[in-house]
Formats: C-alpha cells, sequence, structure tokens
C-alpha cells in the first residue's frame, strides 16, 4: 500500500510541500525525513544519489526512486488513482489533455516568473539578502500579464482545467501561498475569478495539513 | 484521421518538437504557418488559440491544445499504437511512466532554461542582427556542462534518457540539441562520450531529418 512511501524534503520548500499536499490529498502515509540545506545534505551523498541535480524533494515508494516534484506528483495522482481524492481526469482523453496544458502552463508560464518574485519577497530575506525591488516590479509585471490569461480562463470553468480540481491547480499552492504573503497579494486579489479560486483551494484540508507541518 | 493541424512556426524549436512526434507517428497534419516576425503569435486570430501567445497551438477535430509538451503527450497517447511508440514499454505500469515523466521535467526544468538561452545568444540574436553576449555564453554553458555530467552518467547506464527505447523525453531535447550543434556549444556534447553517440542516435531519426528540412 502507502506504507513505505518517504520524502527526502522540508516543509518551507515549495517543490516539498506541491509532494505533501498531493500525499495529503490521496490519504496516503508517509515519512518526511529531513534535508538539512543550510549544510548542503542535497548536494552530497546519500541525497544526490536520490537526485544527481542535488534538489529535494525525492520520494521513495518501496524500491521506486523519484525526483522532479511535477513527476512525483503525477507518478502519487495515477499509481494512487483510486485513493482519496482524484487528482487527474482518468477516463476522458480529451479532459486528461487538457489538464496536461495547464500543468504546462503552471511550470512553463506561472512558475518561472512568480517562483523568482517569491525568491524577492520572501526567500532572500530568509537567506539575509536584500530584495531587489526593480526585479519586484519587473517581475510584477510579467505575472499580471499572467494573471490576466488566468482571469480569463477562471471566468470559463470554476478550476483550471475544467469542473474539477486537478494537479493543474494544485501545483500553484505552494507559490501562491508564499506570495499571499506579501505586497505581491495585490496582483491576486485585484482578479475576482482568480482570488475566488485561490480560496477555494487553499482552504483545502489537505493544504492546512502541509501548513501545519510548517509550524511543527 | 485528418483534422490536425498546427499553428506554428517552423524554425521554432516549440513547434518543431509538436512535429517531430507527428513525423515519428506518420501522422498527416497542417502547418499553417503563423509568422512571427510580423507578431502574428501576439493577435487574434492566434491568441484564441493560446492566450500565452506563443507558437504552437494544435487542433485535433475538436480538441484544441497549446503548449508543446502537453500536444506531444497527447500525440503519443492518442495514437499509441501508430508509427513510433514515443511512451515506455511498459505504459501502463505507473512506476515505469514515472522514470519518463522524471525525464520530461528534467529537460523542462533542468536543461531547457538553460540551453534555449545559448540558442538565443548564438542562433536568434545573430539571426536578427544582435551582438552575443559571451559572457552570459560562458555562464550559461558552465551550468548546460553540470547538466551534460548527469546525462552522461545516466547514458552510461541505459541506451536512452528513459530507459532502453526512445520516448518523448529523447524526443523533447532535439529542436534545441539541433540548434545547439550549430553553435561552439557544440563541444559540450562531442567531449561526453555517451551524450555524444546519444545526440548522433536521435538526430539522425528520419522524423529529425525532416523538420530540418522546413524552410520559412
Amino acid at each position: 500500500m502507502g506504507g513505505g512511501i518517504k520524502v527526502h524534503g522540508v516543509p518551507i520548500s515549495t517543490a516539498t510541500m506541491r509532494v505533501l499536499a498531493t500525499l495529503y490529498e490521496k490519504g496516503l502515509d508517509f515519512e518526511l525525513v529531513p534535508v538539512d540545506m543550510k549544510a548542503g545534505a542535497h548536494k552530497q551523498e546519500p541525497l544526490i544519489s536520490l537526485n544527481p541535480f542535488g534538489q529535494i524533494p525525492a520520494l521513495l515508494d518501496g524500491d521506486l526512486t523519484l525526483f522532479e516534484s511535477r513527476a512525483i506528483t503525477e507518478y502519487i495522482a495515477d499509481e494512487y488513482n483510486n485513493k482519496g481524492e482524484k487528482l487527474l481526469c482518468q477516463s476522458c482523453k480529451k479532459l486528461k489533455a487538457i489538464t496536461k496544458v495547464w500543468l504546462q502552463v503552471e511550470g512553463q508560464q506561472f512558475d518561472p516568473i512568480a517562483s523568482k518574485l517569491a525568491f524577492e519577497r520572501v526567500f532572500k530575506g530568509m537567506l539575509g539578502m536584500t530584495t531587489d525591488p526593480a526585479a519586484v516590479e519587473d517581475l510584477e509585471a510579467k505575472l499580471v500579464k499572467v494573471l490576466d490569461i488566468y482571469e480569463a480562463r477562471l471566468s470559463k470553468s470554476p478550476f483550471l482545467a475544467g469542473d474539477c480540481f486537478t494537479l493543474a491547480d494544485l501545483h500553484h499552492l505552494p507559490i501562491i501561498y508564499y506570495l499571499m504573503g506579501t505586497d505581491s497579494k495585490k496582483l491576486f486579489e485585484s482578479r475576482p475569478k482568480v482570488s475566488e479560486w485561490i480560496k477555494k483551494i487553499t482552504a483545502r484540508p489537505s493544504w492546512v495539513k502541509v501548513l501545519n507541518l510548517q509550524k511543527q | 484521421m485528418a483534422g490536425i493541424k498546427v499553428f506554428g512556426n517552423a524554425t521554432s524549436p516549440s513547434t518543431r518538437r509538436v512535429l517531430l512526434a507527428l513525423h515519428e507517428k506518420n501522422l498527416d497534419f497542417e502547418l499553417v504557418n503563423i509568422d512571427l516576425k510580423d507578431g502574428e503569435h501576439k493577435k487574434e486570430p492566434f491568441l484564441s488559440r493560446n492566450p500565452f501567445g506563443k507558437v504552437p497551438a494544435f487542433e485535433d477535430g475538436d480538441l484544441k491544445l497549446f503548449e508543446s509538451r502537453a500536444i506531444t503527450q497527447y500525440i503519443a497517447h492518442r495514437y499509441e499504437s501508430q508509427g513510433t511508440n514515443l511512451l515506455p514499454a511498459d505504459s501502463k505500469n505507473p512506476a515505469h511512466y514515472a522514470i519518463m515523466t522524471i525525464g520530461m521535467e528534467v529537460e523542462a526544468h533542468q536543461f531547457d532554461p538553460v540551453a534555449s538561452k545559448l540558442v538565443w545568444e548564438q542562433v536568434i540574436k545573430n539571426f536578427v542582427g544582435l551582438t552575443t553576449d559571451q559572457a552570459i555564453v560562458a555562464e550559461e554553458e558552465a551550468k548546460l556542462a553540470k547538466v551534460l555530467d548527469v546525462y552522461e552518467a545516466r547514458l552510461k547506464e541505459f541506451k536512452y534518457l528513459a530507459g532502453e527505447t526512445f520516448t518523448l523525453t529523447d524526443l523533447h531535447h532535439i529542436p534545441v540539441v539541433q540548434y545547439l550543434l550549430g553553435t561552439p556549444t557544440k563541444k559540450l556534447f562531442t567531449e561526453r562520450p555517451r551524450v555524444n553517440e546519444w545526440v548522433a542516435e536521435v538526430t539522425k531519426r528520419p522524423a529529425s531529418q525532416k523538420i530540418l528540412k522546413y524552410h520559412h
């Protein structure tokens, strides 16, 4: 079953959070094995054998080792299709194809901009570095163009891929969560459909559980 | 089977990614040229096909998609039994499928951002009469070398990136690899024996040769 799942990562890492949210959605047991990022543990053995690119998270399920958070979440959604929440549309090829489009949109259009903005606004502070206001302005200008498209999309359907919550929505949670704790939240709050969508997806019990892990 | 249309530009790597999949599958299709110089991708009617204003967009009957890596996945699944199999041999096994998904994520997040910058600096800038920034080239080549070191280790174990057979993981790399072979960055491939062999293998495929024949 799911008893043997181990996640090597940390609860503040956005990529780790993506995987944890998916495990909670599926109601799967797992062990979160902390990684000493400050000591560079992710760039050395034994973790570098789990992910040769030296990034967290890595996931072990029995004798299967996976990395890249979006590959891990897709595996979990597939392998544990019949457990917990449905996170991909299986039966309808057309809807599955459309879900893949919006999975790519998150990875290729949203994340490159939003994660740099989260780095400026949130993570630089944690690392004792200074936010670059020009970079923030530039990134926000790019992000609003993406969010305008999301606003139009979410005017047509309650979730990005269609009528149900899918991994395409879930993958956004970690970065949106961090940005909503900064001045950048105005970009989301000024768009009614985007705002409504964020309220819905962040209220999901599995997401609340992920945030609780940060408090421990 | 008729009714497949690709809205894109034959020189664009993303468009080529989709053309490769269609050629590998021996599928009939129409390539509708989008004039990038004229900004056709940033205007209607193209924007209705891809609101992010990027080529390619795709149509199969009444299914409309964008994002090249979503389109190739659709083609690989929808036409699984036709032409080259672009999925792993045991595609219904989530664990085996996940190995290919990891490779696709690695291409999208580790390889492409760096490799595309190198194509931009050395190929596209050249084409539009701008000067290559050699400092950026050096910086990005250093990053690409690290990624290719991981590929070299991987390809010592397996013939292709996701295992013993050619899959979408390999295919997604081909258009950008082809452009880089025409630049000094080529040395990063030739310096690594297994990567060099893999590059030769994947670029000599008939489909890979076909996409080079388009001129616009």
